[in-house]
């Protein structure tokens, strides 16, 4: 395969999961600004924040900002708008590398947001959300279900779990402080908000109740984002898919690279740490910490399939 | 009187007597359901050609139009023997001027045409292309003026396009209408795929051992032909790269993959002279393999169509074709080109700047029907703006009559009318000469426009050669 073909594939997968991750982003600051008390202002910065989109401290970060920025800016790679865009533009580069049930699910609607203005958005904000989702989910089911599991599969797995290994990690970052044991006080008013909401935002309200029952502690929230290995988003989970993927490249090939290396010790890191430790050495360090490596790996990977 | 390829109802002629009896049974409210229901399976598939920077959706999909061209069996053959004659009198012509150049000396064209034309490459002289092949896929434009009155309208020796549409319209037509192809009497044209792989393996370079390895070279996704190189590259298990992916190294060229880099033997490119090779060609570029035409010249790999085919499909050149078959061939043309009145000559020129009104002038490098004066359809403002172009650089344009196209029916806005049509068949050149029963059939969706170009409003049609005269 060409590396170039690796590429696009790798990003493509990468930026389904962001349109997925940033709606539901979308979601989670849409509901945090209905509570009464909260100030939206802050609440909207977070998710900015959170979709690791940088704005100046000056500057203004409300609602219309927001939905500017993560649903409708062109070309930014952040927006939804254009994370279907450039999904679809990678697609489309390796058209004949896609199933045409993938093709036709990246095709559907494409371009639903072009041109769309703030008042629009806003009116029918949730429609737009679920309709992120539904297209992700339509092309990752697409996959799931007619793609040949060689390496074209593999390397668009790997951008898919990168990119959510991320996504979760920058929601942590924002979202610590409500977080730290020394605030845990069960079933708080605006905490519980903010738990549920960060919850929504990662899709793990109803997996969180299965798993750990009785009322919200943080620390169990923070257990399932990082270090559940049962739970789809959280880091441990995507550390885990992509080094088997990674393992099954090295195979496939017959060839090993840095990246192998790094990803097996991440996997490892995660298998064996627990919520004790991370607190010990700082919740906040240690989320840093790792969306560095997650970063690192993904040059790694990069540069060992030449894209 | 414009000549109707399908005749006037009661006289129908026999090419066309199938399609005649299918638009009948299948009447006019179903025809048009069905046309609304091709042009999703063609979105569907992604066949689009891409217009940037006008606005609009960016993929657009050109206009397919359901009813059929047909070609009967002896109207074919003798298109066939054409335009076989052509493409291999083209293919001496360029091996010609890049050696003894026989043609020129005879004085059957003046020299500086040639040598001093920006598509002659003097890098090629000498050079030996394996095969003795420069353009391996030659489309030939024809146009039909009356029964046996064809005429070839244009060459197209570099990398002509449109060979996808040929393709998937017979693929869309064989999904929706099975009856019409169950008889067997409409020649298939799938076997182009297969002809093109052989031809590009047929001209292999010497250092290639073992099965050729196969490349399609693309600009990119935006390239208005993206999809078409795409789906060729599909059909002939080529890969599909890009310049970036590909780089020279021991006079081989290679293409980076996920298992480190590989050898490329034979590279169909669909990119133009000007980006093959900066070191080459053009310093300033970033696109394009620094080292490619080396690697080419020493037999390391091979370019199709050859770097410099170009001279031979200048429509400035096009007008000694002719003259070209009688000298290599040593037979007479079947078929022959539309008068050409070249500006460059004297009388010529004076004859076209009193008659503007009646020509279509065209750039001799101009392309897709952009920059030419259609001189009936044009206003005197128009014709004054133009002629003052002409004077400025009078070698720059050729001239020819207004030609009054045939016309085939055609489905318009819930009725059928004739329209104008042209042809482009794509004749394949290796060892031997390979050419699909079949072509590309463009046509003016406008009532009465002569313009067929895809960028102008024009459409396609699937194009039937038969195994008889008529089916029916």
């Amino acid at each position: 395969m060409l590396s170039r073909t690796a590429g696009n594939l790798y990003w493509l997968g990468r930026y389904v999961e962001r349109a997925d991750a940033t709606s539901r982003l979308l979601g989670m600051g849409a509901r945090m600004t209905l509570v009464p008390g909260a100030s939206s202002r802050d609440d909207w910065r977070s998710v900015l924040e959170a979709a690791g989109v940088e704005r100046p401290d000056s500057s203004e970060s409300g609602r219309p900002e927001a939905l500017q920025a993560l649903l409708l800016e062109p070309e930014s790679g952040s927006s939804i708008l254009s994370c279907m865009q450039l999904a679809r533009f990678n697609g489309r580069a390796e058209r004949t590398a896609l199933t045409s049930a993938m093709w036709d699910a990246l095709n559907d609607n494409w371009r639903r947001f072009d041109g769309m203005d703030y008042r629009t958005a806003s009116r029918a904000l949730p429609d737009h959300i679920d309709f992120a989702q539904r297209w992700a989910g339509a092309f990752r089911g697409a996959m799931d279900t007619t793609m040949l599991r060689n390496d074209r599969y593999g390397f668009i797995r790997l951008g898919s779990h990168i990119e959510r290994a991320a996504m979760t990690l920058r929601l942590l970052k924002v979202k610590y402080l409500v977080l730290l044991p020394e605030r845990d006080v069960i079933g708080g008013g605006r905490d519980l908000y903010q738990w549920t909401s960060l919850l929504l935002a990662s899709s793990g309200l109803r997996a969180y109740h299965h798993l750990y029952k009785g009322d919200f502690a943080p620390w169990n929230i923070a257990d399932l984002l990082a270090l559940n290995r049962t739970f789809p988003r959280s880091v441990a989970f995507c550390f885990h898919e992509v080094n088997t993927t990674l393992k099954d490249l090295a195979q496939a090939y017959g060839q090993n690279h840095p990246c192998h290396e790094m990803s097996a010790a991440l996997d490892h890191k995660l298998c064996t740490a627990t919520m004790g430790d991370i607190f010990t050495d700082g919740l906040f360090e240690w989320v840093s910490e790792t969306l560095y490596d997650v970063l690192a790996l993904s040059d790694l990977i990069q540069e060992a399939y030449g894209f | 009187m414009t000549y109707d390829e399908m005749g006037p109802p009661g006289a129908v002629r026999p090419p066309y007597e199938l399609v005649a009896q299918w638009i009948e049974d299948m009447g006019m409210s179903l025809l048009d359901l069905r046309a609304k229901e091709a042009e999703a399976l063609f979105r569907r598939v992604g066949i689009t050609f891409a217009v940037y920077g006008e606005g609009g959706d960016p993929e657009r999909l050109i206009p397919f139009d359901l009813v059929p061209r047909v070609f009967g069996r002896s109207e074919w053959d003798r298109l066939d023997r054409g335009i076989r004659q052509r493409a291999s009198a083209l293919n001496a012509f360029l091996y010609d001027v890049y050696h003894r150049r026989e043609f020129l000396r005879a004085g059957h064209m003046p020299e500086e045409l040639v040598l001093q034309n920006p598509a002659f490459l003097p890098q090629m002289i000498g050079f030996d292309p394996p095969a003795r092949v420069y353009s391996h896929v030659v489309g030939i434009d024809l146009v039909r003026m009356g029964g046996d009155d064809f005429a070839v309208l244009e060459d197209n020796c570099r990398t002509p396009s449109g060979v996808s549409y040929m393709l998937e319209n017979r693929e869309i037509m064989m999904r929706m209408f099975p009856d019409l192809f169950a008889k067997g009497g409409i020649r298939p044209v799938d076997t182009y795929a297969e002809d093109l792989r052989r031809t590009l393996e047929d001209v292999a370079p010497p250092a290639c051992r073992e099965q050729p390895s196969l490349a399609v070279l693309t600009p990119g996704p935006y390239n208005s032909a993206y999809y078409e190189h795409s789906f060729l590259a599909d059909q002939i298990g080529a890969e599909l790269v890009e310049a970036r992916d590909l780089f020279v190294r021991d006079g081989q060229v290679w293409r980076r993959t996920t298992r480190g880099p590989r050898v490329v033997d034979v590279i169909y490119r669909r990119i133009d002279d000007d980006f093959l090779d900066p070191l080459a060609f053009r310093p300033d570029s970033l696109l394009g393999i620094p080292g490619l035409m080396h690697a080419y010249l020493s037999g390391g790999v091979t370019i199709c169509s050859a770097p410099g085919a170009g001279i031979a499909d200048d429509k400035a050149i096009y007008t000694y074709v002719p003259e070209m078959i009688r000298f290599y061939l040593g037979e007479e043309p079947i078929l022959p080109n539309v008068q050409t009145y070249r500006l460059s000559e004297k009388d010529d020129y004076a004859y076209v700047i009193e008659h503007l009104d009646e020509l279509v002038v065209k750039e001799v490098d101009g392309s897709g029907g952009y920059g030419m004066l259609i001189g009936p359809k044009s206003t005197q403002e128009e014709r004054d703006a133009y002629r003052k172009r002409i004077e400025a650089d009078p070698a720059g344009f050729i001239a020819q009559p207004t030609l009054d196209l045939s016309t085939t029916p055609t489905l318009c806005g819930g009725s059928i009318g004739p329209r104008h049509v042209d042809f482009r068949p794509y004749c394949l050149v290796g060892k031997r000469i390979r050419l699909t029963p079949g072509g590309l059939t463009r046509v003016a969706l406008r009532e009465g426009s002569l313009v067929v170009n895809s960028s102008q409003g024009g459409g396609v049609k699937d194009t039937w050669v038969l195994t008889e005269d008529s089916l029916c």
